[in-house]
């Protein structure tokens, strides 16, 4: 809402295939469609929540956007630069705007390095400023991100699980970013310590003006933090719309099945809850049109056979599924 | 909810230590509780509280060394589980006491069919023929909620999903009848949508066999939807026990507080507040802070918290808190 400052980033037609072989001669026996045909865009100075479950392929997203992997089809647009058409010399230069802090602050940390080389290596890579000069940058975002400047050369395994995720996101901010996509990024911590981090990333943003793509399943982080809310099921998103808009009046039917199943820290509220039923379809079998219909508990034939269009049904609320086209004449109100 | 079921399960002063070469972490340090026959009591707390080695110490399981269960009772049917040897252990697990843990991943063997690994359990426990055993095993597969168990017995653990196999350590879990069923963590692997049926599904489980539930999480939001009764634990100790509806709308201690303030709220629209986080970290089990554990945490700590330990004190005649605040 608070953004139209215009498109940070821009994904247009996004796809990344992965191909699975099988077999003596590793001949490719099928492909997983791990993202399939995204459009998506992140406004300047937003937070942008991408949720949905395992292997729905939202963290692969993240990567790829980041150019760590190249897709299959599709661009992304950074400050209206495709980024897959930046030449690798000058790919380096663009690195420093866009920065990631992942889930695991035990593994993405390397343990044989000191919390100041690690947040440092940005600065050294990029050949910013004299060694000294260096050191006193990296006190200073130690400061910033609440760790102890003197810890400076300590290694990881003496830090706790919080500690850990202020040393990354430290590296991921010490070149000053625009863009910090994180996944998962409290996912690992525990709830009293995954509230300070939550808090840190909200001071830093309101800061340095950052623009986040935050990945996660959790889905009252995601209302806590985000300003828009994108839901992804089996490589494909189902449902993007502003917060408020889609907590409170959530329009597809797996949007509505992922909200009704947090529990909710009221007992004997008993909320009602439609029968949840089945498994995630695996997506190297993705089912027929749309892929959602096996657990969906508004399946019509139709969807058996087409698999809709992201359509814009109200101003910014954009939803994939039959019930909201004209074909099927549904108005909002009828639904729910 | 006050039930009239009789107590199946009584923890009295559980003392369970951590011999280490950097010294003795004490994870279990002074636990006493109660379970009634067909209730659900949740343990919360946060990693290292100690929640999953009361659990552990529970089933007799606790690695040794260095841990080791150094004081207390555990009565389980009116014996002491502590004094038992382990080959009377052995005919306790998975018959009187069942187990559901966390990762379904780890908890099956992965070169064994499913069908044969709860077989496994039955054919350990009772004397029956393998037809018998057969039958059994696709009836219990088809209790909790596996389509054409008939074919799916022949499956292995890989061909399973995360949802399907925690279903299976489940029906392995329920093969014996047993009264009491600890969970630890049962959900915390799975996907929100799939959480939601496990829960349904063991709710659905104890109102049909009337076997009591010890469900350990971190998951305040899992213990309001099944639990009547809860413990809340840090750095080895209880620091509240409650009925559940009492401590959510009125909780006592301040790591309680803290720890429900840090939750995002789930009814709050505003948006982008900053959450109240508990400040520091939970201490380490070997460098314990002087007086009560949570003191230098708390926001409401005066002198007496830093020297003496508050003892368990009750408060509302029903409820347990461990804390200076309510003497």
């Amino acid at each position: 809402m608070s953004t139209q400052n215009g498109a940070l980033v821009s994904v247009k037609g996004l796809k990344k295939y992965y191909p699975v072989t099988g077999g003596v001669f590793r001949k490719q026996i099928g492909t997983v469609k791990a993202i399939d045909g995204i459009d998506l865009e992140v406004f300047r100075g937003e937070t942008l929540g991408l949720v949905g479950e395992s292997g729905c392929g939202k963290s692969t997203f993240g990567r790829v956007i980041l150019r760590l992997e190249n897709p299959t089809e599709g661009s992304v647009f950074f400050n209206g630069t495709n980024i897959f058409e930046i030449p690798k010399k000058e790919l380096r230069q663009f690195r420093r705007r866009m920065q990631v802090i992942f889930q695991d602050p035990y593994s993405s940390l390397n343990p044989r390095q000191t919390v100041g080389r690690i947040i440092g290596e940005g600065l050294v890579i990029h050949n910013i400023g004299t060694k000294a000069e260096r050191e006193n940058r990296v006190r200073e975002i130690m400061e910033i991100v609440g760790l102890r400047p003197e810890h400076i050369n300590r290694y990881p395994h003496e830090f706790s699980g919080g500690q850990r995720q202020r040393i990354c996101i430290a590296r991921a901010l010490i070149l000053n970013p625009e863009f910090l996509i994180c996944d998962e990024p409290v996912s690992a911590l525990d709830v009293s310590i995954q509230a300070q981090v939550i808090n840190l990333l909200l001071d830093l943003q309101e800061k340095y003006e950052l623009t986040y793509l935050f990945i996660s399943h959790d889905l009252s982080v995601v209302k806590h933090m985000c300003d828009r809310v994108a839901v992804m099921y089996l490589g494909k998103l189902v449902e993007v719309a502003n917060k408020n808009e889609l907590f409170s009046n959530p329009l597809h039917p797996y949007t509505q099945m992922l909200l009704e199943a947090v529990p909710r820290m009221e007992p004997s509220s008993s909320i009602k809850r439609r029968k949840l039923k089945g498994d995630l379809p695996s997506p190297l079998n993705p089912p027929s049109g749309c892929a959602f219909h096996p657990r969906c508990p508004d399946v019509l034939p139709f969807c058996r056979e087409e698999i809709p269009e992201l359509k814009e049904i109200r101003s910014g609320h954009f939803v994939r599924c039959i019930l909201y086209t004209n074909e099927h004449k549904k108005s909002e109100g009828q639904v729910r | 909810m006050e039930s009239n079921e009789q107590i199946i399960l009584k923890v009295n002063n559980l003392h369970t230590y951590f011999f280490t070469e950097r010294g003795v972490a004490k994870a279990v340090n002074g636990v006493s509780f109660y379970v009634r026959g067909g209730e659900t009591l949740a343990i919360v707390g946060e990693s290292g509280c100690g929640k999953s080695v009361t659990a552990l110490s529970i089933m007799k399981l606790v690695p040794s060394p260095p841990g080791k269960i150094v004081d207390g009772e555990i009565i389980f049917d009116d014996v002491d589980i502590v004094k038992l040897s382990e080959k009377e252990m052995r005919q306790i697990r998975g018959n009187r006491i069942g187990m559901v843990f966390q990762e379904p991943m780890t908890a099956l063997n992965p070169v064994f069919k499913i069908g044969d690994q709860i077989a496994e359990v039955l054919l350990h426990h009772r004397k029956a023929s393998k037809q018998d055993v057969q039958n059994k095993v696709i009836e219990l597969l088809r209790k909790v909620g596996i389509p054409s168990p008939e074919s799916r017995i022949n499956d292995y653990p890989h061909q399973m999903s995360g949802g399907m196999r925690q279903r299976v350590i489940i029906a392995m879990a329920l093969a014996c009848n047993p009264k009491l069923i600890l969970a630890d963590e049962p959900t915390t692997a799975l996907d929100v949508t799939i959480q939601a049926q496990i829960l349904e599904l063991m709710k659905e489980l104890q109102e049909n066999t009337g076997t009591a539930f010890i469900l350990i999480t971190h998951d305040l939001g899992v213990v309001a939807e099944m639990a009547e009764r809860v413990i809340v634990m840090y750095a080895g100790r209880i620091v509240e026990a409650s009925a559940v509806k009492d401590l959510f709308h009125n909780p006592l201690h301040p790591y309680t507080v803290g720890l429900m303030e840090s939750v995002p709220s789930w009814s709050d629209t505003s948006g982008k507040k900053r959450l109240k986080a508990i400040p520091g970290i939970v201490p380490s089990l070997l460098a314990l802070p002087s007086g009560c554990v949570f003191h230098d945490r708390c926001s409401k700590v005066f002198d007496r918290c830093k020297l003496e330990e508050p003892p368990l004190l009750e408060h509302d005649n029903s409820r347990l808190v461990r804390c200076w605040l309510y003497k």
